[in-house]
């Protein structure tokens, strides 16, 4: 198969324990739930001091798009964009999420910056974050159901919400 | 998670609590998370915090339909008497999905959304756009030297723009209303160059995936002449009525302070962490067009207080000047598109004569062209600093994945830790010098 040919020579570079592909002449660094928080530690101490970056991605539609390096896929993904300063170096993270627990730990303790991201994420896709100090909703009301950017939350078809309305 | 929750949602509050609801643990943790305080940071706020008897202290709500709060932000204020002890930005006032919209819209038609998020730079948000989706299409090498030019000429008088748009404001959130006056004006000169460029005076969906949209106009250099020749004494003019004055100082100097490593901790980027004397600027250390051929000062701060970020602002405008008579020395001629069949379409004199390239041209703006699987994060200095595209392509002509890195998103996490301890009348100006765009920060 050509994916086994592409895992193999992909899998050439690593960083921290963590396999390093290419997306259009940037890097990559595939990693796992376990060594996310481990990982972004071990390269903000290599320098990657800024967090520019956190975001969610729903794979619903793409069940069987490759990773790469052997990744088993999962349907939601984390997408971290480290920043380094000194190296003048962009760095990012993917993460796999699997539907029936989504949730990773919070970098908030690393990259204070992240907050918000993190918070939006959770908005738009309902992937909680473990350890964020305010896990609440910030870019929707409250009191709304569903997180908008799934892929199977339709879009203008559902009825308008609004706070305390009457219908 | 707390486990009071506000009555009638399912979510939890997103609301600043008062301190007689909050045990002393959860007011630590929550003060920890307003200000955006790590664990270890927020331990050495442990004693601050007991300070403020809890029947002294008043929650307040500033805006979203405070003039100063530049649109639709709110924010909720802690006071003891005038001192800000707590504060919590709230925002989502202007959320309509755009990022979800751009889902459903080709490639193509994009930048008609894309545009509208950081309405007053509007041609950056069109030009990281477009770099993504270039470099998502590989052909981010092949666009013709005039385009590039022109792309640098449109983004640079864009942030002349926004930048005499925040000295309007932050003059008039001060009190100097005359200079709100002056900032309109001189900012309506730009928007009416762009408005013969590109026929709108703003969301312009000028720049476009493989180049822009048309071509600069007859006479365009001579307009651009006319700015920049009624500029320089204008801003002398700013300088005067601001820069020096005791009362503009005082109000800006030592206000809404913030160090490096805080700004570098919280993602601030732009003029906010230039204040605080770290030289980012993207244009200069990571280059994307032809930034690497043109001569720049990049402006730098050391207080990072209120006063730096104006006085950077004010600056930038002189620095963009001196690019833009440097792309009008070296504009060079050729086609402002690449002749890319793939992604442009027909020249409008041949759709009369050929039935290929009306089908062409049809399919193009309805389908859309394709765009190969992948992903890419695309960044470039906007006038409120990093502006990211993340765009994840799934093959068709419509964006899997369509993330935007607003910078005025993560700008405003630094209000907490910049209002902190001052007074409610600094708040304002704190909003002010972080100059968020709210369209960009709810999106």
């Amino acid at each position: 198969m050509s994916d086994a040919v592409e895992t193999t020579v992909e899998t050439v570079e690593t960083l921290h324990g963590c396999p390093v592909v290419s997306s259009r002449g940037q890097r990559v660094i595939l990693v796992s739930r376990e060594n996310y928080v481990a990982t972004v530690k071990a390269l903000l101490a290599d320098g990657y001091d800024m967090c520019v970056d956190l975001t969610g991605v729903d794979y619903l539609g793409m069940p069987t798009r490759t990773v790469g390096a052997g990744i088993q896929p999962e349907r939601f993904e984390v997408v971290v964009n480290l920043l380094s300063l000194t190296q003048r170096d962009r760095l990012r993270l993917r993460v796999q999420v699997p539907e029936s627990d989504a949730g990773l730990p919070s970098l908030f303790d690393l990259h204070p910056g992240t907050e918000a991201h993190e918070r939006e994420t959770y908005d738009m896709f309902g992937i909680t974050f473990t350890g964020h100090p305010d896990m609440t909703r910030i870019l929707m009301p409250e009191d709304w159901d569903g997180h908008p950017l799934r892929k199977d939350y339709d879009q203008g078809s559902i009825p308008v919400q609004f706070k305390g309305s009457h219908s | 998670m707390s486990t009071i929750i506000s009555a009638g949602t399912n979510e939890g509050g997103q609301e600043l609590r008062s301190r007689s609801e909050l045990s002393a643990k959860e007011l630590f943790r929550e003060v920890g998370a307003v200000l955006r305080l790590s664990e270890a940071e927020a331990a050495k706020l442990a004693e601050v915090q007991t300070e403020a008897p809890e029947d002294q202290t008043m929650i307040i709500n500033m805006g979203p339909q405070h003039p100063s709060t530049h649109g639709v932000l709110r924010l909720m204020l802690e006071l003891q008497g005038e001192t800000v002890l707590r504060c919590k930005p709230i925002i989502g006032y202007l959320h309509t999905g755009m990022e979800k919209t751009g889902e459903s819209l080709t490639y193509m038609q994009g930048g008609t959304n894309v545009t509208r998020m950081d309405y007053l730079s509007p041609l950056n948000n069109e030009l990281v756009f477009s770099l993504a989706v270039e470099k998502l299409l590989g052909i981010d090498g092949d666009i013709p030297e005039r385009a590039v030019w022109m792309r640098m000429l449109l983004s640079e008088l864009n942030r002349m723009s926004s930048h005499l748009l925040f000295l309007a404001t932050n003059g008039m959130d001060i009190g100097a209303v005359s200079m709100m006056l002056y900032g309109w004006r001189e900012r309506e000169e730009v928007l009416r160059f762009f408005q013969k460029v590109t026929g709108l005076r703003m969301n312009h969906n000028f720049i476009r995936p493989g180049g822009l949209a048309a071509d600069l106009p007859a006479g365009w250099r001579d307009d651009v002449l006319e700015i920049l020749d009624n500029l320089p004494s204008r801003l002398e003019e700013y300088d005067i009525l601001m820069t020096g004055q005791p009362i503009w100082r005082d109000r800006l100097q030592g206000v809404g302070a913030i160090t490096a490593r805080e700004a570098m901790a919280l993602g601030a980027t732009g003029p906010i962490l230039r204040s605080t004397g770290v030289p980012w600027d993207l244009r200069r250390e990571m280059p994307y067009l032809k930034y690497d051929e043109v001569e720049f000062d990049v402006i730098v701060g050391q207080h990072g207080d209120a006063y730096d970020r104006y006085a950077i602002r004010f600056n930038e405008i002189r620095e963009s000047m001196r690019i833009v008579y440097q792309i009008l020395d070296r504009m060079p001629s050729g086609d402002y598109r690449i002749q890319n069949k793939k992604v442009t379409p027909p020249p409008r004199a041949r759709i009369d004569e050929s039935m290929e390239a009306l089908i062409h041209h049809f399919k193009i703006f309805t389908e859309g062209f394709k765009v190969p699987e992948g992903e890419v994060y695309v960044a470039i200095e906007s006038p409120r600093g990093e502006i990211g595209c993340y765009i994840v392509s799934d093959g068709s002509s419509t964006p899997y994945r369509m993330h935007m890195r607003a910078p005025s998103f993560v700008n405003i996490q630094a209000l907490p830790h910049m209002m902190r301890g001052g007074l409610v009348a600094d708040a304002v100006a704190v909003i002010s010098s972080v100059d968020p765009v709210l369209g960009e920060v709810d999106r």
